[in-house]
Formats: C-alpha cells, sequence, structure tokens
C-alpha cells in the first residue's frame, strides 16, 4: 500500500525522477511471466501488458495463473512494466501496429486517443451479453470507458477517490471541528495560521495535486455539469460563471495563506505533502485514497493510533453540486486491440470476463487494502480485523458505491493535449501569476483539442 | 576505420535529424497516422505567446552559467596544475560531483532545500530556509548554482590540462622581469589558455541547450514557468502534450542555435590554427 499516485495515473509529469530512481533499483526492464507459449500448444493464446508494483502487481499474476492453469490451450502471456515505461512503450507499439492483445489503461483522454486511430476494439454489444459482469461494477466507472456513447474498456482493479484528510491532534489543539462547509475552511485558516500549523499541506509543484482542489471547487460550486459542458467540448465552458467563482474561492484561500508555505516546490511523488500531515505541520490534506497506506506505513502511530481523520469535500454555501459527489480514479481499465486476431480477441474477452473480477480477485484487493470496482466488496469488508483499515474501507466504498456522480480525474478524462495546457495553467493560478479569467480564457483555447 | 563510423553517423545522427525536420511539417499525436500539415507547426510555435519567454530563460541559464562557472573552473584549474600530492588529492575530490548522475544530484538538492524537510529546517538555519524551488528568480539561481557545482569539476580538469602545457620558460623569463604572480596570470596563463577558454565555454554554452534532466526533476520548469527551457518545452510539448510536430520545431531551433553558438565561438577564437606552443 505504499503506492503513489503514479501507479494509477498517466501522467508524464515527473517521468525522469521515477525513470532515475527505477534505473537506480534496476527494476525498470520488462518481465515476463505467466504461460509460455513454447511447445506449440498455445497457438490461439493472447498477450497482455500491465504493471510492475506491488499489491497490484501479485494480483494480476495470480489471474493470469488462475487463467492459464483452466485454460492450457489459450494461455495469456504477461509481460509487465514499471509504470513510466509502460506508458511510453504501450502508446509506441499501438502505434507501430505491435501492442498487445489485452492493453491495460487509465480510461479517459487516453484512451479516446486509441479509439480515434481505430486501435481498439467495441465492446459495448459483447458487454450487454455479460449482464452479470457488467452489473456488478459500479455503474460510475462505465463513464472513463465510453466514448461517443460505445464503451471500449472494462473497469477494473479499484476505486480511490479524492479524500479530504486531517489531523485530528491539530483541530484539538485549537479546539475547533471539521469543516463542515467552505466557509468554515475559510474561517479555520487564520485559526490555524495563529497556531503556526499550516491549514492545509499541498505537494504544488506536481500540479495535478492543485488541480484536486478545482475538481472539488467545480463541482460544489456549479454541480457536475460543468466538467461535463467541457469534455464534452462546448465553446468558452471554462468561463462559466460557476467556473470563475471556483477559480476565484481558490485564489482567495491561497492569499489567506491556506497552504503551507513553499507549497509550490514541494513535489507528492517524494510524499513530503503526507509528511507534512503526519508530522503535524500541517492540519489538512485533500489527496488521493491511494495515500492512506503511505501515511500508515511511514507516519508512526498517526493512523494506528487513530489521528488520521478523513471526509468527502464540503459543501460550498449556495453552491448547485450534491455533496455526495466525489472526484478521482474511478478504476482501472483493460481494453482488446482490434489489430489482434479472431482467437486472441476470444482469448482475451474470456479472460475478463471470468478472472478480473472474480471472487478471488475481490477478495485478495480488500485484503491488500483496496475496494476494488465492483459492489460485492461490501461483503469482504467484515473480514478485515484491523479497527482503523475496516473504518477506512467501509469510508472508501461508501464515498464510491454513494457517488451520484464520480468525475474521473481532469488530466485523465481530458486529452493530453488539453491536459498538459491544464497544468500549466493551474500551476500559474496557484501561483497567483494569472486571474481567474486569463485562466479560462487559455482553457478555452483548447477545448475539444 | 572511416567507413564504419560514416555509416553509425548517418543511421544514429542524420538519419533522426531528417526525421525530426520531417516531423515538425507534419501532425501527429505519436499514436495515430502522421498528417502532412505544412507550416503550421512552425506558425504555431513561433506566435506562441510564451516562446520569447522560454527563449530568454534558456538564454539567462546559458550566459550565467557560463560567467559563474569560468573564473571559478579556472582559478581552480590553474590551482591544481601544481605538482603537489595534496592539489592530486584535491583534484580527485573536487572531481566527484561529476561522477553522479544528474537525476541523482537533482533529487539531492530538492531533498536538501525543501523548506520545511531540508537543511535549512533541520539545522535551524532561517537563511537558508527559503522557498528555494517556489520562486522564480531563486528558482534560477539554484538551477545555476547545481549546474556550476556539477560540472566547474570537469572545466577545471581541462583548464588543468592546459596550465601544464604551458612552457615553465615563460614564467622564468616573466619572473626574471620582475613580474608577480597576478601579472604572470594575466599575461601569460590566460592568453596561453585562449583555446582552452574557447573550448571550454563551446562545451558550456552549447551544453545549456541540453540542460534537461536535472531542470525537470529540480523545478518541472517552475514555479510557473520560469525556468522553462528550449529542451523542456521541446519534452512537454511532445512527450506529455503528444504534440509530436511543435516538439520537433523546438528540436530544430535547438540544433540550429546549437551550430551557430559553436560557429561563433569558433570564430571567436580567431581563425589561426597555428600551434602556440614553443618552437613548432
Amino acid at each position: 500500500m505504499t503506492t503513489s499516485r503514479r501507479t494509477f495515473l498517466t501522467l508524464v509529469g515527473g517521468g525522469a525522477v521515477a525513470a532515475g530512481l527505477a534505473a537506480c533499483g534496476g527494476t525498470s526492464g520488462p518481465k515476463s511471466s505467466g504461460g509460455s507459449t513454447g511447445g506449440g500448444a498455445a497457438g490461439s493464446g493472447a498477450t497482455y501488458w500491465s504493471l510492475t508494483g506491488q499489491p497490484q502487481q501479485a494480483i494480476r499474476e495470480a489471474q493470469v495463473k488462475r487463467f492459464n492453469d483452466a485454460n492450457p490451450n489459450t494461455k495469456i502471456k504477461q509481460t509487465e512494466f514499471q509504470n513510466d515505461a509502460f506508458k511510453q512503450k504501450i502508446k509506441t507499439a499501438i502505434g507501430a501496429g505491435q501492442g498487445p492483445t489485452l492493453i491495460w489503461g487509465w480510461g479517459g483522454g487516453g484512451l479516446k486517443a486509441y479509439v480515434e486511430a481505430g486501435q481498439v476494439e467495441d465492446l459495448t454489444d459483447w458487454l450487454g451479453q455479460q449482464p452479470d459482469l457488467k452489473n456488478s461494477i459500479f455503474p460510475s466507472a462505465f463513464t472513463a470507458a465510453t466514448v461517443n456513447g460505445k464503451i471500449y474498456a472494462v473497469p477494473g482493479e479499484t476505486v480511490t477517490p479524492i479524500v479530504l484528510f486531517y489531523d485530528k491532534r491539530a483541530f484539538d489543539k485549537i479546539g475547533a471541528q471539521p469543516p463542515q462547509s467552505w466557509g468554515d475552511i475559510m474561517d479555520l485558516v487564520p485559526k490555524f495560521n495563529d497556531k503556526g500549523i499550516a491549514p492545509f499541506s499541498l505537494g504544488g509543484q506536481s500540479r495535478w495535486t492543485n488541480m484536486m482542489w478545482l475538481e472539488f471547487l467545480f463541482d460544489r460550486i456549479g454541480g457536475s455539469e460543468v466538467f461535463q459542458n467541457i469534455f464534452d467540448g462546448q465553446p468558452d465552458a471554462w468561463s462559466d460563471p460557476s467556473a470563475l467563482k471556483a477559480l476565484d474561492e481558490m485564489q482567495k484561500l491561497i492569499k489567506a495563506n491556506g497552504f503551507i508555505k513553499g507549497f509550490s516546490s514541494i513535489t507528492a511523488d517524494s510524499n513530503a505533502d503526507q509528511a507534512l500531515l503526519y508530522t503535524g505541520k500541517a492540519a489538512m490534506m485533500l489527496h488521493g485514497a491511494w495515500t492512506y497506506g503511505g501515511m500508515k506505513g511511514s507516519g508512526k502511530d498517526f493512523v494506528t493510533g487513530g489521528h488520521l481523520g478523513y471526509m468527502n469535500f464540503p459543501p460550498v454555501d449556495g453552491g448547485k453540486g450534491d455533496p455526495s459527489d466525489t472526484v478521482g480514479n474511478p478504476g482501472q481499465y483493460m481494453s482488446i486491440s482490434s489489430k489482434a486476431s479472431q482467437a486472441e480477441k476470444d482469448t482475451a474477452k474470456k479472460f475478463i470476463a471470468n478472472n478480473t473480477l472474480d471472487d478471488a480477485t475481490v477478495d485478495a484487493w480488500v485484503k491488500s487494502g483496496n475496494i476494488p470496482v465492483v459492489k460485492s466488496a461490501k461483503d469482504k469488508l467484515s473480514s478485515i480485523t484491523d479497527k482503523n483499515d475496516a473504518e477506512w474501507l467501509k469510508f472508501v466504498y461508501d464515498t464510491a458505491a454513494n457517488a451520484k456522480n464520480f468525475a474521473q480525474s481532469w488530466d485523465q478524462a481530458l486529452s493530453p493535449t488539453a491536459a498538459e495546457t491544464l497544468l500549466d495553467n493551474i500551476a500559474k493560478l496557484f501561483q497567483l501569476s494569472i486571474s481567474p479569467q486569463q485562466f479560462a480564457s487559455s482553457m478555452n483555447a483548447v477545448i475539444g483539442k | 576505420m572511416v567507413v564504419p563510423a560514416l555509416a553509425m553517423f548517418v543511421v544514429f545522427g542524420i538519419v533522426p535529424l531528417v526525421g525530426v525536420l520531417l516531423l515538425s511539417f507534419a501532425q501527429w499525436d505519436g499514436l495515430g497516422a502522421i498528417h502532412t500539415a505544412g507550416i503550421s507547426n512552425w506558425r504555431t510555435v513561433l506566435s506562441d505567446p510564451a516562446l520569447p519567454h522560454t527563449v530568454l530563460v534558456t538564454f539567462e541559464i546559458m550566459f550565467l552559467s557560463w560567467a559563474v562557472q569560468t573564473p571559478l573552473s579556472l582559478l581552480l584549474g590553474v590551482f591544481l596544475a601544481g605538482r603537489q600530492r595534496y592539489r592530486a588529492l584535491l583534484a580527485v575530490l573536487y572531481f566527484v560531483p561529476l561522477l553522479l548522475s544528474s537525476a541523482a544530484i537533482a533529487i539531492t538538492y530538492k531533498a536538501l532545500l525543501d523548506p520545511n524537510f531540508g537543511l535549512g529546517p533541520g539545522l535551524h538555519l532561517d537563511f537558508l530556509t527559503q522557498d528555494w524551488l517556489g520562486k522564480g528568480n531563486l528558482a534560477v539561481g539554484v538551477v545555476i548554482f547545481v549546474v556550476s557545482w556539477q560540472f566547474i569539476p570537469f572545466h577545471s580538469l581541462i583548464y588543468q590540462g592546459g596550465v601544464r602545457q604551458i612552457p615553465t620558460t615563460m614564467y622564468e623569463a616573466a619572473a626574471i622581469d620582475g613580474a608577480g604572480r597576478i601579472r604572470q596570470f594575466f599575461s601569460i596563463t590566460v592568453p596561453q589558455l585562449k583555446y582552452t577558454i574557447i573550448t571550454s565555454s563551446t562545451l558550456m554554452v552549447v551544453g545549456s541547450l541540453t540542460f534537461f534532466d536535472l531542470i525537470f526533476i529540480l523545478t518541472a520548469g517552475g514555479p510557473g514557468d520560469a525556468t522553462r527551457v528550449l529542451a523542456l518545452d521541446m519534452y512537454k510539448r511532445g512527450f506529455q502534450a503528444n504534440l509530436m510536430g511543435p516538439a520537433s520545431v523546438i528540436a530544430v531551433l535547438l540544433v540550429v542555435l546549437g551550430l551557430i553558438l559553436a560557429l561563433v565561438l569558433r570564430r571567436l577564437g580567431g581563425s589561426t590554427t597555428a600551434s602556440q606552443q614553443e618552437g613548432a
């Protein structure tokens, strides 16, 4: 559970850091496992590229092993790559027509690029014939798998919403309660600053960390349709009055010293932002559910001692958004290459249907401290013995399952071109070097690109 | 031996160069088909309001890192050119930064300069506790400092070699004429090192065009775009924004810029290739 967001997201930013580190550790090379195609017995097998990194890697390997044991004549050959190497490699391979049968991915804008290049199979009809599989998955996870009304990927693996974490000890120190609204947040800022505690931790150099704030403010102020309009490519959608208000509120919080001093030089890759929270230097942190494991592992008694609090992002007074909405990663996705042979496609479909969200997999995900993207995860929660973990997993499950709208992270949902412009402009917005209007007009220029 | 070398140069030097030039006139997201785009990429990049700033930052970092490194490397090189044992030992110690990879150096400095967990707060040194990488001017300063820290050893080595080539008879003659050490330095050492200075400066200037890994890890071009140099701009356009065409335009610009700078520096060195060696 020491997974950073990097494992989940397709951001290339900071790639050299990870590549450099991986080179030091010597773990960046691909690693093949699973069924061998030797002996000429497995002529109609399929290939599957996925990521290294625990605990996900072991769970995926077990899936392939179960499939290959049950289907000795149509084995799947699995190849694993370190995260950043994977992103480059898969794009190049698909572009060159050398991609694997089963394409592991993050959905959203990246998937859309595959669809537009005609590289992935339309799975709408096939999924319609698999009602058990389709109905077991959280419906919200399909949004990022759907392009122009058709489903091109099957959601799998885990849900990781963005959560407002806080340090209960910090609130005791100022004698206050966790915020119930955006107004509470603004009121808490001077109180924490007076006590020498930063109100919020933020790894601003990573840029997507800042983006999480905007995702929630857009939703809470204007409702989920504000970003939906942007995603749908409506002209000038970034200049929506709710969007401008959200951008303005954001800059108000920055000007009020809501974030830790020097936030724009802190990166999330080094987990320094989490450390600020568990060492008591900051009171709150808006971050992905994947940071729970890191804080538990590195924060001494912060999690085990019951000091960590968490909640969904609070509503904004007068806002139109549904307070149950959440943002983050609604799942990871598997697509099938349209360039594969019919036999390979059949093997891949059989694997997806029988082995990616089966009982053994769901069990393994929950045991590893994650909520898989299926409703049956709830039945497994009672098997968790650690009180803190059980409470946490129930919270993540409820947040994901009850969300009226589970929006995919913007940088994933948008095309890589628009996402890069977005991240650059977000960095400038947080530097206060551009105004909300300037932000909106730069972003309007790349709508639909 | 010429043919294999030439073949390698064509395959790994000329072919990619031509490929990039062609790509700069194409529209490609790295995934689908490549379409010709005429000069639209060039127009996009050259009319980008952010481009002048990127070029300015590139030249700023190029010039400042040259201005910091050259005098320091020269002095260190002259110092290390002595034959004493301890100087040999110091030369080895000074050389260590060059042995580390840029990625490792960047990660280390990033950790040391962290405003909350770095060297400053750790040792309770307030002047070190700055938002080093979060303020534009400070971030540029840090980049230049780290680049200098990494590359001064290399250039000192070049100067050390250059100084050792200067005939000792020149210094002996100067000493007889009554020149002191400072006078000897400016009247003999520096003029004699003319070509060494040109070589070292060319390496610094052209090399600074390719500063990427260090800046990418240290600041990622930030804060805002305060340290966004051309090489970083190229990477961001190509591999983060999937715009291979505009990225290729930047790549071509970098190649042209590098060639021009190298030629200008060569010109500065004078067209004569005559040896300065005594008696040659």
